[in-house]
C-alpha cells in the first residue's frame, strides 16, 4: 500500500503549489520574485496590497471553501452509503444561502459579524437534519436524492419570497452571489468569523471517522460490531452541517466539488470513508483554487463565478458517477 | 462465565404480539439452533435479545447487564452479530472488512497493530480467505463473501456469536464450509446461535434446537428429543421422513 501512504503528502505539496501558483497568476503580473518578497513584506506597497489584500485571502478563500465542501460531502457519503451525497445535491448548501440572505435582508448581519456564518449554519444543520432523518426512513439512494432536489428548490423559491418581501430590497446580483457562488473580493475577516465553525465541524467529523468506516457494512451490523448509530448520526451530521454552512458563509453555494473529490480518492483508500476524509478535503480545496485562477485568468467579458465553473465541472461528472452506479446497488 | 439469557421477552409494535414470551440462553461451548418458518419472529426475537430493537417486556442479559442498556461496546465485545442483510456499501478490501470486527477493540482500519492484526490474521486463516485478503468485496462470489463476513464476526474474539441465516442463498458445498467454521469456533469454547432454515443442516451441527413459530418457543432441546416428523408437519407443513439425525422432506402437506 506504497500507493495510499503517498496520497496525503502529494495532496499537500500540491496543495501548496496550488495557492502560490493562485498568488502568481492575475490581471497585473507579478513575477516569482516579487510575490515572494510580498509575501514576507519585503516589497512595495502596492505589491503587498495585491498579494495580501486580494490573492492570498482570495486564494485561501477557495481552499478553505473546497476544503469544507470536501470533506462535508465524504462524511456524508459515508453517512449515507451513498456516493451520490454531498451539500450541493441534498439541498444543504442552498438552505444555508437561504439562511443567510435572511439574515442579511432582516438586518441581522449588521447586529454582529458572527450573524452571517451563524445564520448559513442553522440553515445547513435544519438541512443535513432533515436529510439524514429521510435517510433513516428509506434505504433508497433515488428517494435520498430526489428530497434534496426538492430541498433545493424549496430553498430558491423562499430565496425569491425574501427578494420580494425583503424590507430592504437588494439587488438581484447580491441572490445570484449565493446562489452560485463566488470567492471574489473576500478578505481575511470573511474568513476569521467563518473558519471557526469550519474547524469546529472538521474536528468532529474526523473524530468520527472510525464509525463512517464502520457503516460500510450496514447500519443493522455497524451497531453489532459497536456503533452507537443515533450518536453517530448526530455527531455527523452537527460536523457536516457545520463546514458546509460556513463554507456557505465565505463562498454561496458551490457545488458538486464535494461529489467530486471523494470519488477520485476512494480508490487509493481502499474505499475507506475513514481515510478518504483528508485527502477529500485537500483535492477539493485543489479543485477550487484551480477553478478560481480559471475564473479570474479566462478573459471573459465580466468575471464568471466560481460555483458555475465548479457546476461546468461537477455536474457531467455527477452525471457520470450516477451512470457507472450499479442498478443492484439501490 | 459470559452468557446471554432471555426472560420472558415480548415486542409488540402496535396491537400485534410478533414476539410472546421468550426465554432460552446460550452458553459458551454449545451451537444452538434457531428454526421456525418465516415470519415465525426469529429476526425480531434476536435483534430485541440484543438491544438493538424496543422490547415491550421481558428482560435479555449478556454476562449479567441488560442488552437494552448496555452501551454498544461493551456488548460488541461479548457478542459477535451476523444480521441477515449485509450489504457492503463500498468495494472494501477483504482485510479492511474482517479488521472492521475489531472495532470494538479501538483499531482503525489503516493501522492495525498488535493483538488487532493477529486477531485479523486468524480469522482469516480460520475462515480460509488468505488468497482473497487484497481482493476487493465486488469481486467475490457468495460463498467467499460468506466466509469473510464469518472472519469479520470471528475477528471480535468473543465469547458469542449470534448469525441470522448465515448460509442462506450458499450451495451446498459452501453451506458445510460455513458451518464448519462456526463448529471450529464452539469447539474452540464460543457459544453460537445461528437461524438456519435448512433443518438437515441444523440437526447436523446443533446442539440443541429451539423452534419458533407465530412469535413464541415451542420446543427447546436437543435434535433427538425435539426433531420429530409431526413437528415439522405442525411448523413448516411439510411431509417429511426422519431417521435418526437425517431428515427427508417429502413434499408440502
Amino acid at each position: 500500500m506504497n500507493r495510499e501512504r503517498l496520497v496525503i503528502p502529494v495532496l499537500v505539496i500540491v496543495s501548496l503549489a496550488s495557492l502560490i501558483a493562485a498568488c502568481l497568476l492575475g490581471s497585473t503580473p507579478l513575477g516569482p520574485g516579487r510575490v515572494i518578497a510580498a509575501l514576507f513584506g519585503f516589497a512595495d506597497a502596492g505589491d503587498t496590497l495585491v498579494i495580501w489584500q486580494i490573492r492570498l485571502p482570495r486564494a485561501l478563500a477557495a481552499f478553505i471553501v473546497g476544503a469544507a465542501l470536501g470533506a462535508s460531502g465524504a462524511a456524508l457519503q459515508g453517512l449515507l452509503r451513498n456516493p451520490l451525497a454531498e451539500p450541493g445535491v441534498l439541498g444543504v448548501s442552498a438552505s444555508a444561502s437561504l439562511g443567510a440572505t435572511f439574515a442579511l435582508y432582516y438586518g441581522f448581519a449588521a447586529l454582529s459579524p458572527w450573524a452571517l456564518p451563524a445564520a448559513a449554519i442553522l440553515g445547513a444543520l435544519a438541512a443535513t437534519a432533515l436529510i439524514s432523518f429521510v435517510a433513516i426512513r428509506t434505504q433508497s439512494v433515488v428517494t435520498l436524492i430526489l428530497v434534496g432536489v426538492g430541498l433545493s428548490s424549496f430553498a430558491g423559491a423562499a430565496m425569491s419570497l425574501l427578494m420580494n418581501l425583503a424590507p430592504n430590497p437588494f439587488s438581484l446580483s447580491d441572490m445570484i452571489n449565493w446562489m452560485l457562488g463566488s470567492v471574489a473580493n473576500r478578505s481575511f475577516d470573511d474568513l476569521k468569523m467563518a473558519t471557526p465553525f469550519l474547524f469546529a465541524g472538521l474536528i468532529i467529523l474526523f473524530a468520527n471517522r472510525r464509525g463512517l468506516s464502520a457503516l460500510t457494512l450496514g447500519e443493522e451490523a455497524a451497531s453489532g460490531i459497536g456503533v452507537d448509530l443515533r450518536r453517530l448520526r448526530i455527531a455527523v451530521v452537527t460536523g457536516a452541517g457545520l463546514t458546509a454552512g460556513a463554507a456557505v458563509a465565505i463562498a454561496g453555494a458551490i457545488g458538486f466539488v464535494g461529489i467530486v473529490a471523494p470519488h477520485l480518492v476512494r480508490p487509493f483508500v481502499a474505499h475507506d470513508p475513514a481515510r478518504s476524509l483528508l485527502p477529500s478535503a485537500l483535492l477539493a480545496g485543489i479543485i477550487l483554487v484551480l477553478a478560481d485562477i480559471a475564473v479570474r485568468v479566462l478573459p471573459t467579458s465580466s468575471e464568471l463565478k466560481l460555483g458555475v465553473v465548479a457546476a461546468l465541472i461537477g455536474a457531467p461528472a455527477f452525471a457520470w458517477i450516477a451512470a457507472q452506479r450499479r442498478a443492484a446497488s439501490d | 462465565m459470559t452468557e446471554l439469557v432471555v426472560d420472558r421477552l415480548s415486542v409488540a409494535i402496535g396491537d400485534a404480539a410478533l414476539v410472546k414470551e421468550v426465554s432460552f440462553r446460550l452458553n459458551p461451548g454449545e451451537m444452538v439452533a434457531l428454526l421456525g418458518p418465516n415470519g415465525a419472529g426469529k429476526t425480531k426475537m434476536l435483534r430485541a435479545a440484543l438491544g438493538l430493537e424496543k422490547k415491550s417486556g421481558g428482560a435479555a442479559t449478556l454476562g449479567g447487564a441488560e442488552t437494552a442498556t448496555l452501551d454498544p461496546i461493551s456488548r460488541a465485545l461479548k457478542l459477535s452479530y451476523l444480521p441477515q442483510t449485509r450489504p457492503l456499501a463500498w468495494p472494501s478490501v477483504v482485510r479492511d472488512i474482517v479488521a472492521l470486527g475489531r472495532f470494538s477493540h479501538g483499531a482503525a482500519l489503516s493501522r492495525l497493530k498488535g493483538a488487532d492484526a493477529d486477531a485479523v490474521n486468524k480469522a482469516i486463516a480460520a475462515c480460509d480467505i488468505d488468497h482473497l485478503s487484497n481482493r476487493k468485496a465486488d469481486t467475490l462470489s457468495g460463498g467467499e463473501l460468506a466466509r469473510v463476513h464469518c472472519a469479520r464476526a470471528f475477528a471480535a474474539q468473543t465469547p458469542l456469536f449470534i448469525a441470522d441465516e448465515p448460509v442462506a442463498a450458499l450451495d451446498p458445498r459452501h453451506q458445510f464450509r460455513v458451518m464448519d467454521l462456526i463448529e471450529n469456533f464452539v469447539r474452540d469454547g464460543g457459544g453460537a446461535l445461528v437461524v438456519l432454515h435448512d433443518i438437515g443442516l441444523a440437526a447436523r451441527y446443533a446442539d440443541r434446537l429451539i423452534w419458533m413459530a407465530e412469535g413464541a418457543i415451542i420446543a427447546d432441546g436437543p435434535p433427538e428429543e425435539t426433531l420429530t416428523e409431526k413437528r415439522l408437519a405442525d411448523l413448516y407443513g411439510v411431509k417429511s421422513h426422519i431417521d435418526g439425525l437425517r431428515v427427508e422432506i417429502d413434499g408440502a402437506l
